[in-house]
């Protein structure tokens, strides 16, 4: 634990030089997405009818499930190319291979490193949709750990696999093929009804669709108990596989 | 007759009067470097392929499911039409824009710092403005065949309601000209990966508000002003009045507007990749750094050619 904290904190130290940027794109991106799709879309959505929405508007059934997509992308970016770089171009686990830090070490240190990330932005996000008025009720506070336990559940499994890489071409394919349609068909812009009936159960496979309904419901404030507690069983089962994996395919990887 | 020059250790062919308007043309060093990105490309093809799939993902997902909940909007001619048919030319011009500024800018930078490219490219008798003009080059052949693709499927799943249309692809990659030549640009003044933020941060913006997703109508009289700046915009617009049939001379001008804003930015970008390619590396001298040079022996002799301290070596004008 003292050593995954280490490893943490390299990347805190990396963090600390570069966050400016970063918090730029997690403020204005929220603040961007929240304008044009909910209220310049919305005003479209809201005029048509919301019948098919559950009579809410656009603006609060749209918000909880960007803030799970985002907590999605947010894993991902920082799973994907951060973790090959670190072995390939900047050589960062190469450098904490030389040091006491063992393979999990490195791996739960920057993946303690992917979760401050995802809280940050997810933390940023509930704010500005607070401030746009999105949330129907006070459950959206837990709205927050859902969607950074949905992010964990992309970026522990991809890490552990990202190591595993010769080269960096396959995860132009998972943004391509499993980053859009995810964001695009998994309940976020529209109800998963509106999908033709053999297209729905694949919906319903994948993570992002939990991680959606479970954040919509807390912040509509529809908490539906048993539900939700599936969606996080579902998700933290993905999360805790990812966790068991990466320590093995670090190790295979890093061990020397 | 100019006489060989040294940059930096490098040796450069000597650069004759026919040779000097040839380069500065562009001439066929462009060329080789589209060649050299397809026969990269060949090893990659999947990431190729993928990229026709985005915008076609997006485009089911507005024919599935928003266009449902949006129904009915105001087109170019005022008349109402389903909002798919709104929605697919303005995702034709953001695929155009984002695969442009993806090529331009990621990859790029990947090649110029990581890659250390250019500066095996440098080392042959090609120029920074022919780099320049060979990513762009590359970068429009691939925003082509993208383009192409999406006008397909526009008109398989009935999305094209004018002959006009024919002009949709060259439009397209009209913008993706524009904005590689701008993306390039701003690579070049990129320190790390971080800065890439900044792209995103300005790529989202013109994604949502370009008046892509839903009409220009829904701003207050002061935002749309603002919108119509943006070489986006103009580019939405453009293929929007195209795919629907409202066509009208002004699309020549604001066609013209696009062209200026990519030339500007080819000039510019050309600069740039001269100066951080050519100019910085002719300032290290063998004293501060001699193990940067590639023939030590053969040095004194090449340094007599080199610009002195202070000046900048002489770009080729595009």
């Amino acid at each position: 634990m003292v050593l995954t904290v280490r490893a943490f904190r390299c990347w805190l130290t990396v963090y600390r030089r570069i966050w400016r940027s970063s918090i730029w794109s997690s403020i204005l991106g929220p603040i961007f997405y929240l304008g044009a799709m909910g209220f310049g879309l919305g005003s479209l959505v809201d005029k048509h009818g919301t019948a098919a929405l559950g009579g809410v508007p656009y603006l609060a059934f749209l918000a909880p499930a960007i803030l799970a997509s985002s907590a999605m992308t947010t894993g991902l970016d920082e799973s994907t190319f951060p973790v090959y770089g670190s072995i390939k171009w900047n050589k960062i686990y190469i450098g904490a291979q030389a040091s006491p830090l063992r393979p999990s070490d490195i791996y739960r240190g920057h993946l303690l490193f992917m979760v401050m990330r995802i809280t940050l932005s997810a933390l940023i996000f509930v704010v500005i949709m607070s401030a746009f008025g999105a949330p129907r009720s006070l459950w959206v506070i837990l709205a927050l750990p859902c969607a950074v336990l949905t992010g964990v559940a992309f970026a522990a499994p991809i890490a552990a696999w990202a190591i595993t890489l010769k080269n960096e071409m396959p995860f132009n394919v998972v943004y391509r093929f499993g980053m859009i349609p995810l964001m695009l068909f998994s309940g976020t812009f529209f109800p998963l009804s509106q999908l033709p009936a053999w297209l729905r159960p694949l919906a319903y496979a994948t993570p992002l669709w939990h991680g959606v309904a479970l954040c919509r419901s807390l912040s509509l404030g529809r908490p539906d108990v048993l539900g939700d507690l599936g969606h996080v069983l579902y998700l933290a089962v993905l999360a805790g596989a990812g966790i068991w994996a990466g320590a093995r395919t670090y190790t295979r990887r890093l061990y020397v | 007759m100019s006489e060989a020059v040294a940059v930096g250790g490098r040796m450069l062919p000597p650069v004759g009067r026919l040779g000097q308007l040839r380069r500065s043309a562009g001439g066929p060093g462009g060329l080789r470097l589209i060649e050299r990105h397809a026969r990269v490309y060949k090893h990659a093809w999947i990431v190729f392929v993928s990229g026709v799939f985005e915008p076609l993902f997006y485009l089911l997902s507005v024919g599935l499911g928003l266009g449902v909940l949006v129904g009915r909007v105001a087109g170019p001619g005022g008349a109402l039409i389903p909002y798919r048919e709104f929605v697919a030319p303005g995702l034709l011009a953001v695929s155009s824009m984002n695969g442009a500024m993806y090529d331009s800018t990621f990859n790029i930078f990947f090649r110029l710092k990581y890659a250390k490219l250019y500066d095996s490219v440098l080392a042959t008798p090609m120029r920074p403005a022919q780099v320049a003009l060979g990513e762009i080059g590359w970068a429009l052949l691939r925003g082509t065949a993208y383009a192409l693709a999406f006008t397909l499927v526009m008109l398989c799943m009935g999305l094209v309601h004018s002959a006009w249309a024919v002009f949709a692809v060259p439009v397209a990659v009209l913008i993706g000209f524009c904005f590689a030549a701008i993306g390039m640009t701003g690579t070049t003044y990129m320190k790390s990966w971080q800065d890439f933020d900044y792209v995103i941060l300005a790529s989202t913006p013109l994604f949502l508000f370009s008046a892509t997703f839903y009409p220009l109508s829904v701003y207050p009289r002061a935002v749309q002003d603002m919108v119509a700046w943006t070489p986006l915009y103009q580019g939405v617009v453009i293929l929007r009045d195209l795919t629907t049939g409202a066509v009208g001379p002004g699309l020549l001008w604001r066609a013209a507007y696009l062209a200026v804003l990519g030339a500007a930015g080819l000039y510019w970008s050309g600069r740039r990749i001269g100066k951080l390619l050519l100019v910085l590396r002719a300032r290290i001298s063998p004293q501060t750094a001699p193990h940067r040079l590639a023939v030590p022996s053969a040095w004194p002799r090449l340094r007599e050619h080199r610009p002195p301290a202070g000046t900048s070596w002489p770009m080729p004008a595009l």
